[in-house]
């Protein structure tokens, strides 16, 4: 028995008063300038909010499947906002013409992504391991439905290898790391075996090297995190490229022309931001070097693409480069348009980053010298987490900027979000609802935007909490 | 460690999607058979002309035209890529060889036959700027337009044609820029300006989304010249000739009473015109010419004469509803004139 000593109950603050009066007066009208501009803002949404809401919501028509369902008794357009018209093209404004049959491939490729992020971002470990599992289980199931039981096995086994070996998830963790080891060889021996029998010798070969390419990875890899960055960095690209493009493994070609709507718009952003960061580093990196002809050769980069407009960029990559090459010989303009995205983004990355380096005190890279550290560990262990985590806001920024100018995409006849609107409004069938069109579009880039603000204040907050 | 590994591999996902594609140095109609589509320039944003339907569906003049040519090479309309491409690009992917053909209201003009380095092939819309007021100004013609205030879309060859009309005939006028044309009509109609201008094509699509279409009027005056029309890229005479005669056959072959639906009896007539279009007898062209004796028999079965695409697209029975006017043929007193199969 010891005597336990209740803080609770003598340092708990008084609990403020919480009536509504009160809330009011120390929020809305706390001084004669809060009061005036409460005033205002509540003037100004009595005038604003009573007609969109009656357009938005109240007039507005939502059944039915042609234009005829939203016109005003007189046969004309007017009245309610017409959602209808958005029902309709739901599918096209998602996925813009990628055959409807084959756009499973698509979510799954989100899907995928999806699962894959979690386990990287930093996010509650039981959420990580809760989407490890996931992809485990659905990556095998998927690929079981796609290539049969035996295939299904190969990629869970895959998938389950470097899992296993993560340190710091493994229910195996206990064990001697050569028990691991000879465990995970085990699994793939095992899933090759299977493969073996399934696909007959010769690709049996191509299994086992893949396989036990991924029990090597696991064995480096320290920790979940590190292995869903493998994953992803690896093999979701090649995957995601199989998978959308097609043309092999059974999967009709879906040329990228046929992409648009959403999933357009998040290629080319999700391509943008994943290039950019890397890039931006090396930028900023490479500006800060003492090498004279790297150095300027950043500057001149970064200072040319800063000084031009995006608009420029891909219109250079749109019109311009075409007219450069051979005639003949084409490079497909999505992958133009992603390269011209990702080098622009990158310069502005790269200044981001810039910002945080300096922001370090130099006694950071002295401490991790006098350690012994060399440059690329002082760099990659020392100076970078802390440079990032500093400019986290700034990469954020970055991020909402590029997902809002792949908009732009449209002035160069790519049908991304705006672009597959722009031409869903140009319909004979559905003239007179461009509202309806971009209002939706609007409230879809606002959902994603505000979620990337979000997630990046949360994300500050871990990481200045160390509780990754 | 990682991040160099994400570097590698998204430089080694880039080099998979680069997947150059090339376009063999033969000629453009061998091109378009060994990769079994026609690539075709079109707005995508155009009703009535190219826009695509809730299944992603293309329709329009200019897409029909398209499967026309499709038709042609493959007896197949539907053989045909489409590619949206904006104003300006549009000429740029012709050049380079991004398309085959180029079917995007683009008006037939002498700067770009002599200056771009491609040749358009024909008209198949005869279009030119008009006026749209409210029937409450009472007015009947664009001259008595003096002091108003008119509603354009910027960037448009529709700003110099206004200011040209206005200063031949000496009166004064005031201009409101819009962006773009769905904002300027969204104003005209609210009455922020007396007139909105386009071209009467564009007029008739925008007056059926007013909130009142029947109080408004389009005046008489058509101020401008606008054959759109398609082109391909020049230096290719085989490829021009498929693409001239695929517009040219749907022509014929409308003022020959030839349509989709009787296209098989009157493979059978005794008109030896009819039996020229149609292949009924030997081939007119030699290998030269490039496709069989069947070709316009394709266009018309598959997609149908000039009248049948205009009704169908633009016509009466559209939201659209054009009339004919000088789109009807020359025989009634239009400008569609095609020259003979013979």
């Amino acid at each position: 028995m010891s005597t336990t000593f209740d803080e609770t109950a003598v340092l708990a603050p008084p609990k403020p008063s919480r009536s509504p009066w009160r809330w009011a007066r120390e929020n809305l009208f706390f001084s004669a300038w809060g009061t005036l501009a409460t005033l205002s803002l509540a003037l100004l949404l009595a005038w604003a909010l009573p007609p969109l809401v009656k357009w938005a919501l109240l007039d507005a028509v939502w059944s039915g499947a042609t234009r005829d369902a939203c016109l005003t008794p007189e046969g004309t357009v007017g009245g309610g906002a017409c959602w209808v018209f958005v029902k309709v093209r739901f599918g096209q404004l998602m996925y813009g013409f990628y055959p409807l049959e084959q756009r499973w491939r698509v979510d799954a490729a989100a899907l995928t992504l999806a699962l894959g992020l979690a386990t990287v971002l930093p996010l509650r470990a039981a959420t990580q391991r809760a989407a490890a599992l996931a992809g485990v289980v659905i990556g095998g199931l998927g690929a079981g439905w796609l290539g049969g039981p035996a295939l299904g096995a190969v990629v869970a086994l895959f998938l389950a290898g470097p899992l296993l070996l993560a340190r710091d998830l493994s229910a195996l963790r206990r064990l001697p790391a050569v028990a691991r080891v000879l465990l995970v060889v085990g699994l793939s021996v095992l899933a090759a075996g299977v493969g073996g029998v399934a696909f007959g010798t010769p690709k049996a070969f191509g299994w086992v090297t893949l396989v036990l390419a991924a029990g090597l990875f696991g064995w480096r890899f320290d920790s979940l995190r590190a292995a869903g960055l493998n994953l992803l960095g690896l093999v979701f690209p090649v995957l995601a490229q199989a998978l959308l493009s097609g043309g092999a493994y059974g999967l009709p070609y879906v040329p990228t022309e046929q992409w648009g709507g959403l999933f357009l718009t998040l290629t080319i952003a999700l391509t943008g931001m994943a290039a950019s960061l890397p890039l931006g580093i090396l930028l900023a990196l490479g500006r800060r070097s003492a090498l004279p002809v790297l150095r300027l050769t950043c500057i001149g980069f970064i200072e040319f693409i800063r000084g031009v407009p995006m608009i420029t960029v891909l219109f250079l990559a749109s019109v311009m480069l075409p007219l450069f090459l051979p005639e003949g010989v084409g490079v497909d303009k999505l992958l133009r348009a992603l390269i011209g995205v990702a080098l622009f983004s990158a310069a502005y990355m790269a200044e981001v980053v810039r910002g945080g380096l300096q922001a370090l005190e130099p006694g950071q890279r002295e401490a991790a010298e006098s350690l012994g550290l060399g440059r690329v560990q002082t760099m990659g262990l020392v100076i970078l987490p802390q440079a990032l985590r500093v400019v986290i806001p700034g990469i954020v920024n970055t991020f909402i900027g590029l997902l809002k100018d792949t908009s732009l995409v449209a002035v160069i006849g790519l049908l991304d979000l705006i672009g597959i609107i722009k031409t869903a409004t140009s319909d004979p069938n559905w003239l007179g609802f461009a509202a309806e069109g971009y209002t939706f579009v609007g409230l879809v880039f606002w959902v994603l935007c505000f979620s990337m603000a979000r997630y990046s204040l949360r994300l500050e907050r871990i990481l200045r909490n160390g509780v990754a | 460690m990682t991040i160099r590994l994400a570097v590698v591999s998204a430089a080694l996902s880039v080099a998979v999607a680069a997947g150059a594609s090339s376009v063999a140095q033969a000629g453009v109609l061998d091109t378009v058979k060994q990769r079994g589509s026609v690539v075709c320039g079109v707005s995508g944003k155009v009703p009535g002309f190219s826009a695509p339907d809730a299944q992603g569906v293309w329709s329009g003049m200019d897409v029909d035209y398209c499967r026309a040519v499709a038709a042609a090479v493959f007896n197949d309309a539907s053989k045909v890529t489409f590619r949206p491409v904006t104003t300006t690009e549009r000429f740029t992917a012709l050049q380079t060889g991004e398309i085959d053909v180029l079917a995007r209201n683009t008006t037939w003009s002498f700067t770009r036959d002599a200056n771009l380095g491609i040749e358009f092939v024909g008209a198949n819309f005869y279009d030119g700027q008009g006026f749209m007021v409210s029937k409450q100004l009472g007015v009947k013609s664009a001259k008595e337009l003096n002091g108003a205030s008119i509603c354009i879309q910027t960037g448009t060859t529709a700003e110099q044609n206004i200011a040209d009309f206005f200063a031949a005939n000496k009166l004064t006028f005031k201009q409101v820029v819009f962006e773009s044309s769905d904002e300027a009509a969204k104003l005209y109609d609210t009455g922020r300006c007396d007139v909105y201008t386009t071209d009467t094509s564009g007029l008739a699509a925008r007056r059926t989304t007013l909130s009142k279409p029947a109080d408004h009027v389009i005046l008489p005056e058509v101020i401008s010249k606008e054959p759109l029309g398609p082109s391909v890229r020049a230096g290719d005479p085989q490829w021009a000739n498929i693409a001239k005669w695929a517009l040219f056959a749907q022509i014929d072959a409308e003022e020959l009473g030839v349509t989709s639906a009787n296209v098989d009896e009157m493979r059978q007539s005794k008109n030896p015109d009819i039996r020229r279009l149609l292949g009924s007898d030997e081939a007119l062209g030699n290998e030269r010419w490039g496709l069989d004796r069947d070709w316009a028999y394709r266009i018309v079965k598959l997609v149908g004469n000039y009248g049948e695409v205009f009704e169908r697209n633009v016509g009466a029975k559209t939201p659209l509803a054009l009339d004919r006017g000088i789109n009807q043929l020359w025989t009634k007193g239009g400008l569609m004139y095609a020259p003979p199969v013979r």
